[in-house]
């Protein structure tokens, strides 16, 4: 009963939003880089000529199914081949207009887009690294002012809501927010370099119109422009395993002036978090701490009680790494430490030395090691992890 | 006259019974009905694994199966799709019409027959096995890469993906023993007077796939092996660490991968004419023609591969050259277009079930066809690539161009094979059925992937509601009129109208010229071909 009313509540949603988003539903959405324009523009014009084809092709045949039957009493001629010059000439046509459309019509607009799609460094102005990670995405700019900024973005859809069962309402932008957005100029033409650290992962805003495979170990480039101030969302668009539809990526294009004061404020919060690396944190402070980074980053897998997903995901709850010593006698983190897990992952675990800062490494080992049925009592303070990285 | 030689030829007919008639047997017929049997089987459970996947994409969410269990669906059901449906189904015809059409007593290679159908069993318990083992504790489930395999995913993950690599293996071997067996029976065993372009469409079809199977497989197998190494032994052909390359496996892969597209469906492009030319009771136009667009496309197929992963990153000039190259398969495919039409121009059409079929397939995979050509445009490719689009258009090349195809020839030749005619109305039902859901499911997908909704996420943003919802219902539709197809089929081969030995008042060729059904060994003596 409940499912019949939700689907009727379906249909009536669809036909209402079918007119609301009219302009966006039946087509790419609104293109905001000249790539973008330039693929609407090459689908437009291709959907129109092979409908074109399609309907005429199915119009001949429609006719010939209605006109040609047996109960029509319809005579069948006997032609097996072309026989004459003018038959001859007449099957070639249909060959000769493909011959136009493939690599006239189609193809001398098509190898322009590719030259332009391709040319990432001609008129760039700024670099951006694209760094995929499971599954999360990374960005540091890499040069001008924005020199060093360097962030994760992770999906911030409050996790319940993506839970198996949540039956409540889900946000509007339901899995494709994040905590950290990446901020882009308007119109400055920004080149971007690609890679991952474990799987391979593709970086896509439609409304962008480019999209670029990340390949862990090497280094691909795409670029983008966007000509329009706006926030613009889209999806990792490569198979990553099972986060693989909980990987955002939200642009905030800005103007100039905005981008160049997100800049300083975002050096200063830099500064001020690697200043946080420095002073000596409580036990409560870093649980405190430590919960957010878990669930955020460690969650998928280990999930928030602990409880793991075994045997591909081991449960932290009584887990020997968890409740092991850190350190050896020499001082050095010990191999398959608990600190040697986080920082360098292991198998299918991703090591967290690039995408996590000292404080928070030292505050998620710290709430793993007292929370989540664990009680070992110590503490890691994010000074030990900063010389554990040397 | 024709009771006699039944009674005659089944003197010969000594074969065990129960099991043992099957697990032994050499016959072509025999074994083409257990690989059609086998395909219309795993055709159901990969469904039941589809359906599974659109009930939980019906709305945002998770509701049913977690992400885990999702890719695993996904994967799976692909390889069972192509593999353990529609390759054992052309395989299944081949079988049992090509000896019947080119006048042969039966394949050349009879017990490496027997071992190829008998490679395709095991090799459907080792896909879905994991599956079981995940339910004891054993291993975390099946391949959760999807049916590519694509490493460095493929390296990270479990027991799944060995046991789908030696489920490929077996595979592989089953499909190049058939198409050794194919071209060895092709090149032997025609009728006197059947040279090799008077050979029945049909075979021609399955003579370039053969070549295809035979030529790809092997690079598909070592592709595998080479995975299946650096995942045990240490080997880093796909690890940057070590020098790899994770974009040469997609190399790899895809020179198998597009060439089975094209073996998917050229067995379907060879009887589809056939059927065309029975109801519209006309020789088929341009013979020559399509069997040299066959050649065209089969040389086509190999050069081309790199199409499938253009946003992998590749030099300019090699973006062009398969831009191009793709672009060319639709010169071919347009001749076959033209000959298929103008075969039913000026017919005298009649429109029973495989002619129904038929004609839908022509629209349907039209349409795959044209969405393909855009597809082959790289700069637009980098929006359609790994979006639902690209999900609609393989569907209407591989559901519409392959398994219509494929029922389309069940519903055209099962009178020859059981003697009996199926139930006609249910047949235009099961049509019709199929049809306006198969549209319903995948029209609102090339939608999804056009507004931005990326293939293989086992949850999506609101926007995506609506078109997914429509989509999933029409699939349960899609999925449930395929009942009517198996009761069909059954009720056919227990009883019904006789058929006659020509069955269609328009069949042309020597397997018409058998009883219905034929004689367990049949041209025992030769016929000739003028």
């Amino acid at each position: 009963m409940r499912g019949y009313r939700n689907i009727c509540l379906g249909i009536l949603s669809m036909l209402a939003s079918l007119s609301a988003h009219a302009e966006y539903a039946w087509n790419f959405p609104e293109p905001v880089t000249p790539m973008a324009l330039d693929t609407l523009h090459v689908h437009n014009k291709f959907m129109l000529i092979s409908m074109a084809i399609f309907f005429v092709v199915l119009a001949i045949m429609i006719y010939s199914i209605f006109a040609h039957r047996k109960s029509k009493n319809f005579k069948p001629v006997a032609d097996k081949a072309p026989s004459t010059g003018m038959e001859i000439f007449w099957t070639l046509i249909p060959f000769a207009i493909l011959l136009l459309i493939d690599f006239v019509i189609m193809g001398i607009p098509a190898y322009h887009s590719v030259v332009m799609m391709e040319d990432t460094r001609d008129k760039a102005t700024m670099v951006v690294k694209v760094t995929g990670s499971q599954w999360r995405w990374q960005y540091e700019y890499m040069d001008g002012d924005a020199q060093g900024i360097k962030f994760v973005s992770n999906l911030s859809t409050p996790k319940e809501q993506t839970d198996k069962g949540f039956e409540g309402k889900k946000d509007e932008q339901y899995l494709l927010e994040v905590d950290n957005r990446l901020v882009l100029p308007v119109g400055e033409k920004v080149r971007i370099l690609m890679t991952a650290t474990d799987v391979m992962h593709n970086w896509w805003v439609p409304q962008f119109g480019s999209s670029r495979l990340a390949v862990p170990g090497f280094l691909r480039e795409t670029w983008v422009q966007v000509d329009k101030a706006g926030t613009y969302r889209g999806q990792c668009k490569e198979l990553c395993g099972k986060g693989h539809g909980y990987m955002p990526v939200v642009v905030d294009a800005v103007p100039m002036e905005e981008y160049k004061a997100w800049v300083v404020a975002k050096k200063a919060e830099m500064a001020k978090a690697s200043a946080g690396a420095d002073k000596e944190w409580t036990k409560d402070e870093l649980i405190a701490e430590g919960k957010g980074v878990y669930e955020k980053n460690c969650a998928v897998c280990h999930q928030v009680s602990g409880a793991g997903l075994p045997p591909a995901f081991p449960a932290l709850t009584g887990s020997k790494v968890a409740n092991g010593p850190i350190f050896g006698a020499d001082g050095k983190y010990l191999k398959d430490g608990h600190l040697d897990r986080v920082l360098n992952g292991i198998r299918v675990m991703p090591g967290w030395k690039a995408l996590l800062n000292d404080t928070e490494i030292a505050a998620v080992i710290t709430y793993e090691r007292n929370a989540l049925g664990n009680s070992v009592g110590d503490v890691l303070q994010p000074s030990q992890v900063k010389v554990a990285r040397q | 006259m024709s009771t006699t030689t039944v009674a005659h030829h089944d003197e010969h007919a000594e074969h065990p019974t129960g099991i043992m008639r099957w697990l032994t047997t050499t016959n072509h017929k025999d074994i083409g009905t257990m690989y059609l049997t086998f395909s219309l089987i795993m055709f159901f459970v990969g469904g039941a694994m589809i359906l599974g996947i659109r009930a939980e994409l019906f709305q945002p969410g998770l509701q049913l199966i977690n992400p885990e269990f999702f890719n695993q669906l996904i994967g799976v059901h692909a390889l069972i799709m192509i593999f353990a449906a529609l390759m054992p189904a052309a395989t299944g015809f081949a079988n049992w019409m090509i000896p019947l059409q080119i006048g042969a007593p039966d394949m050349a290679l009879p017990r490496l027959n027997n071992w190829g159908f008998w490679l395709l069993p095991p090799s459907a318990i080792l896909l879905t096995l994991p599956f079981t083992l995940a339910m004891f504790g054993i291993g975390d489930g099946a391949l959760a890469t999807g049916w590519t395999f694509y490493p460095p995913l493929s390296v990270q993950g479990g027991i799944g993906v060995d046991f789908a690599i030696f489920a490929v293996h077996l595979l592989g071997v089953s499909s190049v023993l058939g198409s050794i067996n194919i071209i060895v029976t092709l090149f032997n065993m025609r009728a006197p007077g059947m040279t090799l372009m008077k050979m029945p469409l049909f075979a021609w079809g399955w003579l370039i796939t053969a070549f295809l199977l035979v030529a790809t497989i092997p690079v598909l197998a070592g592709a595998v092996t080479m995975l299946l190494t650096d995942r045990h032994f240490g080997t880093h052909f796909f690890d940057a660490a070590g020098g790899g390359d994770p974009v040469m496996f997609q190399h790899l892969f895809w020179f198998f991968g597009h060439p089975e597209v094209y073996i998917l469906l050229l067995p379907v492009w060879g009887f589809i004419p056939q059927i065309l030319e029975t109801f519209s009771r006309k020789p088929m136009y341009g013979y020559k023609a399509q069997v040299y667009s066959f050649w065209a496309i089969g040389g086509l197929s190999v050069v081309v591969w790199a199409h499938h992963f253009f946003t992998s990153g590749m030099p300019v000039p090699a973006l062009l050259y398969f831009m191009y190259s793709t672009m060319a398969i639709s010169l071919p495919l347009a001749v076959m277009f033209f000959c298929w039409i103008k075969t039913m121009w000026k017919g005298s059409m009649s429109f029973e079930t495989p002619m129904l079929f038929t004609v839908g397939w022509i629209i349907l995979f039209g349409i795959g066809g044209l969405t393909g050509l855009v597809l082959a445009d790289v700069a637009a490719d980098a929006q359609y690539h790994n979006s639902y689009f690209v999900v609609a258009h393989f569907h209407y090349t591989l559901f519409a161009g392959g398994i219509m195809g494929i029922m389309a020839g069940v519903y055209f030749w099962l009178p020859k094979m059981t003697g009996h005619m199926y139930n006609e109305k249910l047949g235009k039902v099961h049509f019709w059925l199929t049809a306006i859901s198969f549209n319903l499911t995948f029209i609102p997908q090339f939608f999804l992937g056009l507004a931005g909704m990326p293939r293989r996420i086992p949850d999506y943003a609101l926007q995506f509601a609506e078109f997914n919802m429509i989509s999933s219902i029409a699939a349960f539709v899609l999925g449930f009129s395929q009942l009517l197809f198996v009761y069909n089929i059954v009720t056919c081969i227990k009883g019904g109208k006789k058929a006659t030995d020509q069955v269609w008042e328009g069949a042309q060729g020597l397997e018409w010229t058998l009883p219905s059904p034929p004689p367990y060994h049949s041209f025992t003596e030769q016929p000739t071909v003028k």
